[in-house]
Order: structure tokens, then C-alpha cells, then sequence
């Protein structure tokens, strides 16, 4: 009986094995920003559809972990949906795309326009009720993504600053389920990726500035962010086939139907 | 003779495998569970992990009691609904149904217990949902949301154990009961479900376990705030909602918490289980 449990044991042991150690393909990895990741997921099986021959692995983990992974090698392509800091701007990025973040309510919702001073109040629990701010009386049902997600991150730094956001707020763990919520309760606040905003809910101004593409493009908009890749010198070799990709309209495109705003000079924006 | 002993032999030995596979699965799992789980537990105290009222990954605090309290008063909304409904479903089964009647129940029942939970997260996310907003108040998506969904969904597990358990009494109990001068209803209330009580029981304690085990219908209904629910109007987040809303970027420290939470609820889960297999036990001897 006791082989027997050995030999199963090992069996099992060796299915285990076999399974993490598929990495045989040639291939290039893309590491960094969690926010960047999914759409960098796409555009690599976009692009592994094309050129089977080339394995492009996908893995998040953070921006500063993945200018840290271009910088030592481990990765050649970095992700990073931050501007570089002054002690990173050895390496060489490209901007493939920007993401804006749309503050959202519902369509009869009278509002129209908030400072960014008073979004970040309204979200860290101060200003409670609609009508401190020139609505009708009810009380503000904040909406919020989880934590650890990458518009999460966003706003917090482009919008709370220190401030935390308030724990009441409820917690949907995508875009789509926060318009969802927005787009069936008159009272509801909430923020999504702009290009994700339809007729269903209604973008704030903020600060008098209208929340379209041509807006962040004009860098008009404050909520904007870029989506960057990053290389250890010019681009070469598969990482610059797939930067070219990347960039081709094509592939733009498809971006901006995922909701993020292209940096291609005619844009389409949703 | 000695090839067919060998024969028998292989196939006894490839069924212990087949068998082994699924219980070492099992048994994977908890380690890693626990081998995950255990050292953040420790690493900030049993006391302040279980009874910390704040869940603020980013900042480190990592307090489950809001999940705890929320899973409770769920899963307590949901029994408290639940429980009644189902008895009277089981009982009118077993004893005034009429052939036909009952064939189109408990193939009712049985649909019941095959719509995917997302699809009542949907139901409840777009109906009902809507419809306490607007009538009680609120955000809608609150406790009371999730404790009506979860016990539509416990009702076949309730319903089907608790019939079973009446229909496999003696039939001389009700006969005994009907020869004393009771009625019908008397020997229902006073014989029969007594009678069945452990099997009763158990039903209800499985019907908690997949009423505490529900993920995905509870992360559309709930609203998944993480603040000590208040009234059953506020929002809650569950112990199993709290893991499937955040892993998805959960990293460090955070993902570590994740798989702690999952250990209390692995330790719940089992604590059910366990009693539900021993009250089952009873009926049986």
C-alpha cells in the first residue's frame, strides 16, 4: 500500500511540475502597472494571433516594479501608468495611450459641474446630501472600486490626495458595475474610464471642463493619466515589432473602444 | 486464474487512485490555505484580525469583524426567511400534495436549485434591487437585497432534506398518532416533526453553509461596503465577498489577508459541516 501512495504522490508531483514549466517559446515580457496590464493582455494575444511564433508574457505587479524590471532586465518592456520621475527618465518611454477618469451620476441628476475640491470633500464623507450642493434633497450614495485596483489608485492620487474615501461608499469591482449602480439610483456618485461613459449616466465637469477626449488630449482635463511602456534604451528587436504594434491604428482602436483615449492625432473618443 | 486476479488487482488500484487524486486535492488546498493565511493571522494578532473594525488594505489594517457581522446578519436574514418557507414547502410535500401537485413542485424545486447564482445576483441586482430603493429607502443594494435572494437560494437544499427526513419516519408514528385522536395537523406538529428534527436540523445548518458560502449573487446585491452594517438597509460586505471582490489585484500583505479571511470561513464552514453530518447521524441510529 505505502508504494502505491508514493507513486501516486509522485505522479502527482510531476502533473504539478509539468504545469509551471511551459516557458519553452521565445518571447519577450511585459511587466508593470496592474491598470495597464489587461489592455497589455489584449493587445498580446491581439498580436501572438498574428506572429504565433512569439510568446509575449503579461505580468502586473505595480509601475515602480515595472521600471525596475526594465532597468535590471527582467522584463523588456515596463508598464507604467504614471509619469517617470526625474531619477527615471534614463529609460525610454512611449505614451500608448491615455485614461481619463469620468466623475459619474445619474442622467436626472440636476448637477452638472464640481470643483475637484468639492468631489474629493464628497467622497471622503463630508458633504453628505445633494442638496449642499445645489440638488435635490437625498442623501449622496457614494460608489467605488475595490481596493487595489488600478482606478482606484487614480483617483485617489488625481482626487483624494490624503483624503481617504469614505467607508460607507459602496464597492463594485468593475467599471461596468459601478455604471450599473449609477445608472439606476438618482443619488448615486461614482467614477469610471471616460471612454466607458454612455447615455445611461451623465459626466461631471469638473472645474468648468467638460470631460470629453478632446479635453484630455488639449490637456485640459485634470484626470488624466498616461499609460506608458517603458525599454532600457531605443526599443529593438520583438519589443520594438510589438511597440510598432501597439501603436499602429489598428491596435489604437482598439484601445479606445476599451475605453482609453488614443494619443493617434484623429481620435476617436466614446 | 492468475490473470484475472491481476486484473482485479489494477482496477482496485486505479480506483484507489482516482480516489487519492480528489482527497489530495483536498488536502493541497487546505494547506495552502492555511499555509497562505496563517502567518498574517499571527503576524497581527488573532484578536486585532478578527475583531479590527477596519479593512483598509492599502494602509495595512486588515479587521474582518465588518465581514463577520455582515455574513451573520445575511445569512441570519436569509434563514429567518428561509427556514419557514421551506418546512412549510417540505410538510405540505409530504403530506397533502396531490400526485400531480407534487410532481410539478419538485420539479420546481429542483430548477430552483440549478439557476446559477449569478443569474439571481442579476434578478435582484435589477428587480429587487430597484424596488427597495424606492419603497424602503437607501441604496438598495443592502442586506435586506441579500438575505431575500439568499433565501430563495437555500429554499431546495431546506425543502429537500427536510422532505426526505419526514417521508423516511415509520409509518406507525402516524398511524399511532391517528389512533390516539389526534388530527392531522397535531400529529404533523407534535409527532412528525419532532420526529424529524435532526434531519430538520441538518437541513437548516446545510442550507447556512451555502448561504454563507455564496459569492458571486451576494458581490451584485450587497454593495459590498466595508463598514459595520447598521440597519438592514445599509450596505455589508460577507467574509466570501471580501475575497472575490479583491483578489483580483490583491498582492503582499493584502493577498495574504485574503486567504486569512478564507481560513476563518474554512473554519465555519467545518464547524457546519461537521455538525450537520453528526445531527444526520443521529437520525440515522
Amino acid at each position: 500500500m505505502g508504494i502505491w501512495n508514493l507513486g501516486i504522490f509522485f505522479f502527482l508531483t510531476l502533473l504539478v511540475f509539468n504545469v509551471g514549466c511551459q516557458r519553452d517559446k521565445a518571447g519577450i515580457t511585459v511587466a508593470g502597472s496592474t491598470s495597464v496590464e489587461p489592455f497589455a493582455e489584449l493587445l498580446a494575444e491581439e498580436y501572438m494571433r498574428h506572429y504565433p511564433k512569439i510568446h509575449i508574457y503579461t505580468q502586473g505587479g505595480g509601475s515602480t516594479a515595472g521600471i525596475e524590471a526594465v532597468r535590471s532586465g527582467v522584463a523588456q518592456i515596463g508598464m507604467s501608468s504614471r509619469h517617470l520621475s526625474a531619477k527615471e527618465k534614463d529609460l525610454y518611454s512611449v505614451m500608448i495611450a491615455k485614461d481619463a477618469i469620468a466623475i459619474i451620476v445619474h442622467p436626472k441628476n440636476p448637477i452638472k459641474d464640481l470643483p475637484l475640491a468639492i468631489v474629493r470633500e464628497v467622497f471622503a464623507g463630508k458633504i453628505k446630501n445633494w442638496k449642499e450642493l445645489g440638488g435635490k434633497t437625498g442623501a449622496i450614495i457614494l460608489v467605488t472600486r475595490e481596493e487595489g485596483s488600478g482606478t482606484r489608485e487614480a483617483f485617489q492620487k488625481m482626487v483624494m490626495g490624503k483624503e481617504a474615501i469614505a467607508l460607507e461608499a459602496l464597492v463594485q469591482d468593475s467599471n461596468g458595475a459601478i455604471r450599473q449602480v449609477v445608472s439606476g439610483d438618482p443619488n448615486a456618485l461614482g467614477y469610471i474610464s471616460l471612454g466607458l461613459v454612455n447615455e445611461k449616466v451623465k459626466s461631471l465637469n469638473i472645474s468648468g471642463v467638460e470631460a470629453t477626449s478632446e479635453n484630455v488630449i488639449a490637456e485640459k482635463y485634470a484626470l488624466v493619466r498616461p499609460f506608458l511602456f517603458l525599454f532600457n534604451g531605443p526599443p529593438a528587436g520583438e519589443a520594438k515589432s510589438f511597440l510598432e504594434f501597439v501603436m499602429s491604428p489598428k491596435s489604437q482602436k482598439l484601445l479606445s473602444r476599451e475605453g482609453l483615449v488614443t494619443v493617434l492625432a484623429k481620435s476617436s473618443g466614446g | 486464474m492468475e490473470i484475472k486476479e491481476i486484473k482485479e488487482r489494477f482496477i482496485e488500484k486505479i480506483l484507489l487512485l482516482i480516489a487519492f487524486s480528489s482527497i489530495t486535492i483536498l488536502a493541497l488546498i487546505t494547506f495552502f490555505i492555511f499555509g497562505e493565511g496563517l502567518p498574517l493571522i499571527w503576524k497581527i494578532g488573532p484578536k486585532s484580525f478578527l475583531l479590527g473594525e477596519r479593512w483598509v488594505p492599502s494602509q495595512g489594517e486588515f479587521g474582518i469583524l465588518p465581514m463577520i457581522v455582515g455574513s451573520f446578519w445575511v445569512t441570519f436574514g436569509a434563514l429567518l426567511l428561509g427556514i419557514p418557507l421551506g418546512l412549510a414547502c417540505a410538510i405540505f410535500l409530504c403530506e397533502w400534495t396531490p400526485p400531480w401537485a407534487g410532481m410539478i413542485l419538485r420539479s420546481a424545486i429542483q430548477v430552483l436549485a440549478g439557476i446559477p447564482s449569478v443569474v439571481y445576483g442579476f434578478w435582484g441586482l435589477v428587480v429587487l434591487v430597484p424596488l427597495i430603493r424606492n419603497f424602503l429607502g437607501g441604496p438598495g443594494l443592502s442586506i435586506l437585497s441579500g438575505s431575500l435572494i439568499l433565501s430563495i437560494m437555500i429554499l431546495p437544499t431546506i425543502i429537500s432534506i427536510s422532505e426526505d427526513s419526514l417521508k423516511a419516519l415509520p409509518p406507525n408514528y402516524k398511524a399511532g398518532a391517528f389512533a390516539l385522536g389526534a388530527t392531522h395537523w397535531q400529529t404533523i406538529w407534535r409527532v412528525l416533526i419532532p420526529a424529524a428534527r435532526s434531519g430538520i436540523v441538518a437541513s437548516i445548518i446545510l442550507g447556512m453553509g451555502r448561504a454563507l458560502g455564496e459569492t458571486m449573487a451576494m458581490i451584485m446585491i450587497l454593495g459590498n461596503a466595508v463598514k459595520m452594517p447598521s440597519s438592514i438597509l445599509d450596505s455589508a460586505r460577507t467574509l466570501t465577498t471580501n475575497i472575490g471582490i479583491e483578489m483580483g489585484y490583491a498582492s503582499g500583505d493584502h493577498r495574504q489577508a485574503l486567504f486569512a479571511a478564507g481560513v476563518i470561513l474554512f473554519l465555519i464552514i467545518m464547524i457546519l459541516n461537521t455538525l450537520a453530518i453528526v445531527l444526520s447521524r443521529r437520525r440515522a441510529g
